[in-house]
């Protein structure tokens, strides 16, 4: 077979947000949706200074743990879950992510990850992604095989806190609390 | 048949060293305070990571691959067409893919708020466009060429002209926002953005090439730009391959 090597990442710049946002962007799941709620929070860099040229994406489970997706090996979920939402920041470094619960998805090796959503951050001066993972205070993460892998002192970066309208999950880029990110 | 806790996934291959920049670039200024600063932690490819979205049907307006129809008049600029193919490291077509960019104009000016260098806007231009990759994984774009621009990275700084892409593929593991670039560029030494990228011969991959077949006479100037995303590793997958062919 042949074999191509893959094109070079590059930053996605200061002006992102002329190309990249949806107007249904921000909704996974459009406003109504019962049981939706929202994951906000900031984006900020090594100073502590919001990030207002930054974009996240996500990407999810839908609510039983199934992806619309031909490589889901139990079969390709049914439904028109959406599963990916994206949101730049505003001025004052914040976005949004309307979305559902995710389910519960198995693992390696007959473990089960516990909730999650796999997050894409993208910003001037990043010339690549960071990749993290949301999850979820009010559910249960003792037996999920990522975390286990994160130093203990690093994991709450990767823990979104209950709030009034859903969730709140910051993005430190670097300094202190700085966000655990993956390499994929 | 696989039981739930048994199946096989795609496994999506390590790219060579030195194919993508380091996150922190000191040349490159704005890296210095957004780089996380501590290790990456490995994220073993699980069922999240193989899958991803598979956007694009839908989401596409009649001029969205056509960047001088989409106002009343045309706009400035030589006319280009842009074309290529989306694949993965194994050659494979990623079909029916979104394919978004941005850039700016002939004067090299964004449509953006923060763009406030002093060239101007063109009414007949956004400088954004969408297009579904066909069964054969190509994207078809027409546009104008974009210009150069300063910046305030370095003295004298000036970004060689480029067009900003973002391509889903099929998997999260493969989501990837890059940018093109045109033959002969006499701006890519002094540019931090461009020489970011380790490996010499990655970096010619971000750069498109002259395609006389692909020019239209007395309309186009044409490029070529093919977009290659990781591969999935052979091993795991050749049985079904045999099976495929």
């Amino acid at each position: 077979m042949t074999k191509l090597l893959p094109t070079p990442s590059q930053t996605v710049g200061p002006y992102l947000s002329i190309g990249l946002p949806w107007p249904d962007g921000p909704h996974v799941v459009p406003e109504g949706t019962p049981g939706a709620f929202w994951i906000r929070g900031i984006v900020r860099d090594g100073n502590g200074d919001p990030v207002p040229d930054a974009m996240i994406e996500t990407w999810q489970a839908d609510p039983d743990g199934g992806f619309r997706h031909p490589d889901d090996p139990r079969g390709e979920a049914s439904g028109d879950f959406r599963g990916f939402g994206r949101c730049p920041t505003t001025p004052e470094g914040t976005y949004g992510i309307h979305t559902l619960l995710p389910g519960v998805v198995p693992g390696e090796g007959g473990t089960a990850q516990a909730r999650h959503i796999d997050v894409s951050v993208f910003a001037r001066g990043l010339l690549n992604r960071c990749v993290t993972r949301i999850y979820f205070e009010d559910q249960d993460n003792s037996g999920d095989p990522v975390l286990a892998t994160v130093p203990a002192e690093r994991r709450g970066t990767l823990i979104a806190a209950k709030t009034e309208d859903g969730y709140r999950f910051d993005v430190r880029l670097q300094g202190e609390g700085e966000t655990v990110f993956f390499r994929v | 048949m696989a039981t739930p806790t048994e199946f096989r996934l795609p496994r999506y291959g390590e790219e060579p060293e030195g194919t993508h920049p380091p996150l922190g670039y000191p040349g490159y200024r704005s890296t210095a305070l957004r780089h996380p600063k501590q290790d990456l932690v490995l994220l073993p490819q699980m069922l999240t990571e193989v899958t991803g979205p598979l956007l694009g049907p839908g989401r596409l307006g009649e001029f969205d691959n056509d960047l001088t129809r989409q106002h009343a008049g045309e706009p400035q600029g030589q006319r280009i067409i842009v074309t290529g193919r989306l694949l993965d490291g194994d050659g494979r077509p990623v079909r029916d893919s979104l394919v978004e960019i941005w850039q700016a104009n002939a004067g090299g000016r964004y449509r953006h708020t923060g763009d406030r260098w002093p060239s101007p806007l063109d009414p007949n231009f956004d400088g954004v466009g969408r297009a579904l990759t066909d069964s054969d994984g190509r994207y078809t774009f027409t546009t104008i060429k974009p210009g150069a621009y300063p910046w305030k990275n370095h003295d004298n700084a000036w970004r060689p002209a480029h067009i900003h892409f973002s391509v889903f593929g099929s998997a999260f593991t493969q989501r990837l926002v890059t940018q093109m670039y045109f033959p002969d560029d006499p701006l890519f030494s002094q540019d931090p953005i461009f020489n970011s990228i380790p490996d010499e011969k990655a970096r010619q991959r971000m750069v498109s090439r002259y395609d006389h077949e692909i020019t239209q006479s007395e309309w186009a100037l044409g490029f070529q730009f093919d977009i290659v995303l990781r591969g999935r590793d052979a091993s795991v997958f050749e049985e079904e391959e045999d099976e495929d062919e």
